[in-house]
């Protein structure tokens, strides 16, 4: 079985900066990590490697620098990192991050071995929009299965999985084809420490680095912020409230009788409101 | 966000591309909402949605329509016709067997069908499991635009959709376009936006449209349906009252001090996100961007700086009292009531003047 995991270096703190001309967010001098999201997707993928033999194929794409998360999901125990890295990628919003993610999957098919499954977390901490993953499966005609929270059969022979799918008012367990794609729900697995052979061996790993060329991107018009067909316009600071917040002075054994007077002086209403809540409670 | 926010960055660089929009997207006309329903019930953030998507089209001048995707039957026609109370001139429904429960392939096919037959500008949806999963697969399928999470919406001068959401950094909100495709698509997580009042009102049109796929297409299968336990689901979202804590509170065990207090309120509690990164608290309880909008009659947040991402789950509340160590937290840019001190020691004092206060109606409720 082969399972390629998508996963993407954020930065790790809530610093931000603002590139003025582009208006896109500048990563540089903020320390990052792997999207936390993105672990249960790793471990999901070592886990089914583990039970079912085969390859974990890690694939981010980034700058130069997003090596180190590599290095880091190789030392859990995964098989073979690929960077796709290109200054045509720079600006890329999901849709085009999904077109240069599913192409690249394509030619790691190719390349090393057909797909079986790919994984993606359910959303990164920084574009936050659990785009990506549903726009790498249809890119790639794959079945789409988000919001998974436990993939409970895989059969190879017949070419099928069983997942249970988190829907609104419950849970679906949905039975689909091989290959897919699936992107894993937070805090369903633990992810595991890895061992001391895997951190030697990450140290040491070759990281397959990729030009868009590489990856078999013939349009780069399809890339970057070229290919993107959202734009930012315009990134602006919350404005405060038109009235400022009227604060309470008191301070000591008045402070909490005090309080409780300036919410009802301000919402007169909400005294009722409140004996109501605490009848029926 | 009400009032108007300076530019921290002037709009440039490729955002100042003219635009232009090709031919083919020229007829693109009318706001579009999706009607959410599983299992025959419709989320009310379809109905939040629809007033947004009323204010929208009336900007515009143009149509504002329901699209429901469902079984054959009563329920997917009811869902159309209460999309017009709630303020849509006509809804587009696509009706078969195998649209009975949510999978992605036979509804993306639905909803890019009618899409392409019948053009509109915008079309939103709830920021759902489902509504997530389908508008990123019919969005990709579609080549366009979709903002993820918006927490406004607006039409500009020319007519394009402003969409706007919060940005990384936990202190910024940008503003996104779909400059030169359509439709212009964006999902928004329920409670951000106001429900609008239900009128009674009969639907002005209803376009059936044909779904040419079969059970054998599809090869995704739903095999069971487990549906949750009421006592897994808070009522945060929906409560009056909501009592919060963050990291200012210092250590789980001190977490209590929210849930007495919301004990003695009848209220819910809430959270912000580092407290659940902690493990402090279940995501259930996280307010904020990635957690849940809240719109209750009273917020009291505690020990909580009011970083964006909080704010935006919070901002549909009548009134926010804030109890906070740090004078300058930007949790008093937009509370009504604000107080500066230690939490640790105003909560079980406010606990125990709230229970003073209201000791008539607990006795009430120990009595009946
Ligand atoms: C993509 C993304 C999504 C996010 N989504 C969310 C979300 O949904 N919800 C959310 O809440 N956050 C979210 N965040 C995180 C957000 O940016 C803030 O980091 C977070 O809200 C801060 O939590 P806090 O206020 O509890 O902690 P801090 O920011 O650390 O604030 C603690 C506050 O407590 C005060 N304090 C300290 N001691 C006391 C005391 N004894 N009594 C009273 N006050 C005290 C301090 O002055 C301070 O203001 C998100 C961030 C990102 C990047
Ligand atoms: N640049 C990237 N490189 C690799 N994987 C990514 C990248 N961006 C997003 N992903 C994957 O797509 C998921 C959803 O991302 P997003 O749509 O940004 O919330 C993430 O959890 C990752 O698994």
């Amino acid at each position: 079985m082969h399972i390629v995991v998508c996963i993407k270096q954020v930065p790790d703190s809530a610093q931000i900066r603002v590139h003025p001309v582009t208006n896109t967010i500048m990563r540089q001098g903020v320390p990052t990590i792997i999207n936390p999201y993105d672990l249960f997707a790793v471990e999901e993928a070592l886990r089914l490697r583990d039970q079912h033999g085969g390859t974990v194929t890690i694939l981010t794409m980034g700058p130069p620098m997003a090596e180190e998360s590599l290095r880091k999901a190789l030392t859990f125990g995964a098989d073979r990192a690929v960077l796709l890295t290109d200054r045509f990628f720079a600006g890329s919003d999901t849709l085009a991050t999904s077109y240069a993610l599913a192409s690249a999957i394509a030619r790691i098919g190719e390349t090393f071995e057909p797909v079986d499954i790919v994984f993606t977390g359910k959303q990164t901490i920084d574009g936050d929009t659990a785009q990506v993953g549903p726009g790498i499966a249809k890119r790639l005609g794959l079945a789409q299965l988000t919001y998974v929270s436990r993939v409970a059969a895989v059969d190879l022979v017949g070419r099928a999985i069983e997942v249970d799918r988190r829907a609104e008012g419950g849970v679906q367990a949905l039975r689909t084809r091989l290959p897919c794609l699936i992107t894993m729900l937070e805090g369903t697995n633990d992810i595991r420490r890895g061992s001391l052979p895997d951190a030697l061996r990450a140290a040491r790993a070759e990281i397959v680095v990729w030009s868009a060329k590489d990856a078999g991107i013939a349009d780069v018009g399809k890339c970057g912020l070229r290919g993107s067909p959202t734009v930012v316009k315009r990134v602006f600071a919350p404005s405060p409230r038109a009235e400022k917040a009227a604060m309470v002075e008191a301070g000591g054994p008045e402070a909490a009788d005090a309080l409780i007077e300036a919410i009802f002086a301000q919402r007169p209403r909400l005294e009722a409101d409140l004996a109501t809540l605490v009848r029926g409670y | 966000m009400a009032e108007p926010a300076k530019p921290a960055a002037p709009a440039s660089g490729r955002a100042n591309t003219k635009k232009e929009l090709p031919e083919r997207f020229r007829n693109h006309k009318h706001v579009w909402v999706f009607v959410e329903q599983e299992r025959g019930q419709v989320h009310p953030v379809s109905w939040e949605l629809m007033g947004e998507g009323r204010k929208l089209a009336d900007k515009l001048g143009v149509e504002l329509a329901g699209v429901v995707i469902g079984a054959p039957g009563e329920a997917t026609l009811a869902a159309a016709r209460e999309a017009a109370c709630y303020g849509a001139d006509l809804a587009y429904t696509v009706t078969h067997d195998i649209l009975a429960d949510y999978r992605n392939e036979p509804y993306s096919k639905a909803l890019t069908d009618l899409v392409e037959t019948f053009q509109p500008e915008i079309l939103l949806l709830g920021a759902t499991t489902l509504g997530r999963d389908l508008a990123g697969a019919v969005a990709t399928t579609l080549l366009t635009g979709l903002t993820a999470d918006c927490t406004a919406l607006d039409v500009d001068a020319d007519g394009s959709l402003a969409a706007t959401r919060p940005t990384f950094g936990g202190s910024l909100l940008c503003t996104i376009y779909t400059l030169n495709f359509r439709p212009q698509m964006a999902t928004v997580r329920p409670r951000v936006m106001a429900m609008p009042e239900r009128v009674e009102r009969p639907l002005g049109r209803l376009v059936e449209h044909p779904l040419s796929m079969a059970e054998e297409d599809v090869v995704t299968k739903v095999l069971r349906y487990i549906p949750d336990r009421d006592s897994a689901k808070s009522n945060l979202a929906y409560a009056d009252v909501v009592v919060a804590g963050g990291l200012g509170l210092g250590s789980p065990e001190n977490f209590q001090l929210i849930t007495q207090l919301a004990s003695v309120l009848g209220a819910e509690y809430g959270c912000s996100r580092p407290l659940v990164q902690k493990g402090w608290q279940p995501a259930e309880r996280q307010i904020g961007q990635t957690g849940k909008t809240i719109r209750p009659k009273l917020y009291i947040a505690a020990g909580i700086s009011g970083a964006i991402q909080h704010r935006v789950g919070v901002e549909g509340a009548d009134l926010v009292v804030a109890i906070n160590t740090d004078k300058n937290a930007p949790i008093f840019d937009f509370a009504h009531i604000g107080i500066v001190t230690d939490a640790l020691h105003l909560l079980p004092r406010l606990t125990e003047a709230f229970r003073r206060r209201l000791s008539p109606h607990i006795r009430d409720r120990i009595a009946s």
